[in-house]
């Protein structure tokens, strides 16, 4: 179970999570909604340990992170995994390299022991060929496009099986066909690994798709969080924008808005 | 006005105390747990092997330009045979080490400044602390490692180049026997002075690695901030190299005096 209390992180004077509160249930999806740059990257940040807030908590399965220091840190962090907004891929490695960069450098999270190199390729391959890129090896990040570059990122994520999946905005910048297929990978990774998914995106079609609970971020709080049917009847001039384009998003402009 | 002069102290100050803790924690980390040896391995290979080539040519120009001007400078008063012994003691005590120094920050600190600061700002830095490894273990111990073994066998090997160097010219332009050249070296070079010559190559080695590897981790604002982030790394470490190196001369000689001193008594 991930546990935030009273969250607060600024930038030059400008709160980004202002004392912010939030509960995460173990096997469970949350959609984080927001808009661009209200902060949502950041609270995954802070969640994984990567940012230190100026005041507040994050704890992790009842270990509160932000008051560790590497290399406790990384103790508890061995258990989480994240997908960056643009893949981050290690651009000098391949994506063999890049798929097996966590079991190369830690134990299995399940076995508690380093894998033998055969056994650290066979979970490499397996994770490709979950997102269809076994054929795709030797290439480098360089030579992929977009998509298949998240796609190898997720692939690097799932490799090591992580009990905490952080997504940050996952379909953004991809065409609709390849934001569905990474909306249905997540769900079978879920599926697969049983684990605690996070996902932050402005996305509302790919939130809609996913999500068990889903909340909006909001001045740096979270104003809403609910199960998707009732969070879509919430009373607010932002989710009624959202539920507009969710449900009676106009095929071609009205007569009235071509005159515009 | 002041409130600005004020900030950037403020901020020159706290970014000498990030470096400091960056360099407690490289040495923690590095003397608990070694890197991984391919990582080092290349490491070595970057830094040693491939500034071979320019610290070969730095060096032995500096030898032949200081032997020249030094027989210019002193045949006409009879002293022209001092030449290889000051060639040889300013290659040892001072060239040797900060040439090499300036060489390696060119070729290798810019690049590994550029190369983590690249990493910083493509989040990729992010991506290895994601993955519960230690950017400082994988990225800053090899490099630190690497700069101390290295630099110091390449500040030795400009200052052969340099000494060569010097001989030949010597020698063969302006027809100074062999052993006028080098007779002399073994009367004037202490072992005083070859430590000296390792003891600032070991310091600068530190310099270069840190303040580069620390300037990349620093770097912010894409493109442009890595650019930025590489010429404020070369430019803080001449300073750097040639401020420690006026301190070590100072501090190592008069070291040296007051043992030398001490022993007479």
């Amino acid at each position: 179970m991930i546990e935030i209390k009273n969250l607060y992180k600024s930038y030059n004077g400008n709160p980004v999570l202002n004392n912010m509160n939030l509960t995460i249930n173990r096997n469970e999806i949350l959609v984080i909604l927001g808009r661009s740059g209200v902060g949502k990257s950041v609270l995954l940040k802070h969640i994984i340990g990567i940012e230190q807030p100026d005041s507040g908590s994050v704890f992790i399965n009842n270990v509160n992170i932000t008051t560790l220091k590497a290399p406790k840190i990384y103790e508890v962090v061995q258990n989480m995994g994240m997908l960056f907004q643009n893949a981050a891929l290690f651009d000098s490695m391949n994506i063999e390299q890049n798929t097996g960069f966590y079991l190369s450098h830690n134990k299995d999270p399940l076995t508690k022991k380093f894998l033998t190199k055969e056994e650290k390729k066979e979970r490499v391959v397996s994770a490709l060929k979950m997102v269809d890129l076994e054929n795709d090896l030797k290439k480098m990040p360089s030579d992929l496009s977009g998509g298949m570059k998240k796609r190898a990122a997720l692939a690097r994520m799932i490799a090591y099986r992580p009990d905490i999946l952080l997504y940050d905005e996952p379909t953004t910048g991809l065409d609709p066909i390849t934001s569905q297929h990474i909306n249905e990978l997540i769900v079978k990774i879920q599926n697969e690994l049983r684990g605690t998914s996070i996902i932050v995106t402005h996305d509302i079609h790919s939130a809609w798709f996913i999500a068990d609970r889903l909340a909006l971020h909001r001045d740096g709080r979270i104003a809403f969080i609910d199960t998707p049917n009732n969070f879509i009847e919430i009373d607010d001039p932002e989710i009624a924008y959202l539920k507009k384009s969710l449900t009676c998003y106009p095929r071609g402009r009205t007569e009235g808005e071509k005159n515009v | 006005m002041l409130a600005l002069v004020k900030n950037s102290f403020i901020n020159s100050f706290a970014g000498i105390g990030e470096y400091i803790s960056l360099i407690k924690d490289v040495f923690l980390i590095t003397f608990k747990k070694l890197p991984k040896w391919s990582l080092l391995r290349d490491q070595l290979f970057n830094i040693g092997v491939m500034s071979l080539g320019v610290v070969a040519i730095t060096g032995m120009s500096t030898g032949i330009v200081l032997a020249a001007q030094a027989i210019y400078q002193l045949s006409s008063k009879g002293l022209s045979s001092i030449t290889g012994v000051m060639v040889a003691k300013a290659m040892i005590t001072e060239l040797g080490p900060v040439l090499t120094a300036f060489m390696v920050t060119g070729r290798v600190g810019a690049a590994m400044c550029a190369e983590i600061g690249t990493m910083k700002v493509t989040e990729q830095i992010d991506a290895i602390k994601s993955m519960a490894v230690n950017p400082y273990q994988y990225l800053i111990a090899p490099r630190f490692i690497a700069g101390i073994v290295m630099i110091p066998l390449l500040t030795t090997f400009s200052i052969f180049m340099g000494i060569i160097g010097g001989y030949f010219i010597s020698a063969y332009y302006f027809h100074l026997s062999q052993t006028a050249y080098f007779s002399l070296m073994p009367l004037h070079i202490s072992s005083f002075d070859i430590l000296s010559g390792l003891i600032k190559a070991i310091c600068f080695s530190i310099l270069l690695v840190t303040i580069s590897c620390y300037k990349g981790l620093k770097t912010k604002g894409g493109a442009e901030g890595v650019g930025r982030a590489t010429t404020n790394s070369v430019v803080i470490t001449y300073v750097s190299i040639l401020i420690t190196d006026f301190f070590l001369t100072l501090g190592l000689n008069s070291l040296y005096m007051k043992m030398k001193f001490d022993w007479l008594l």
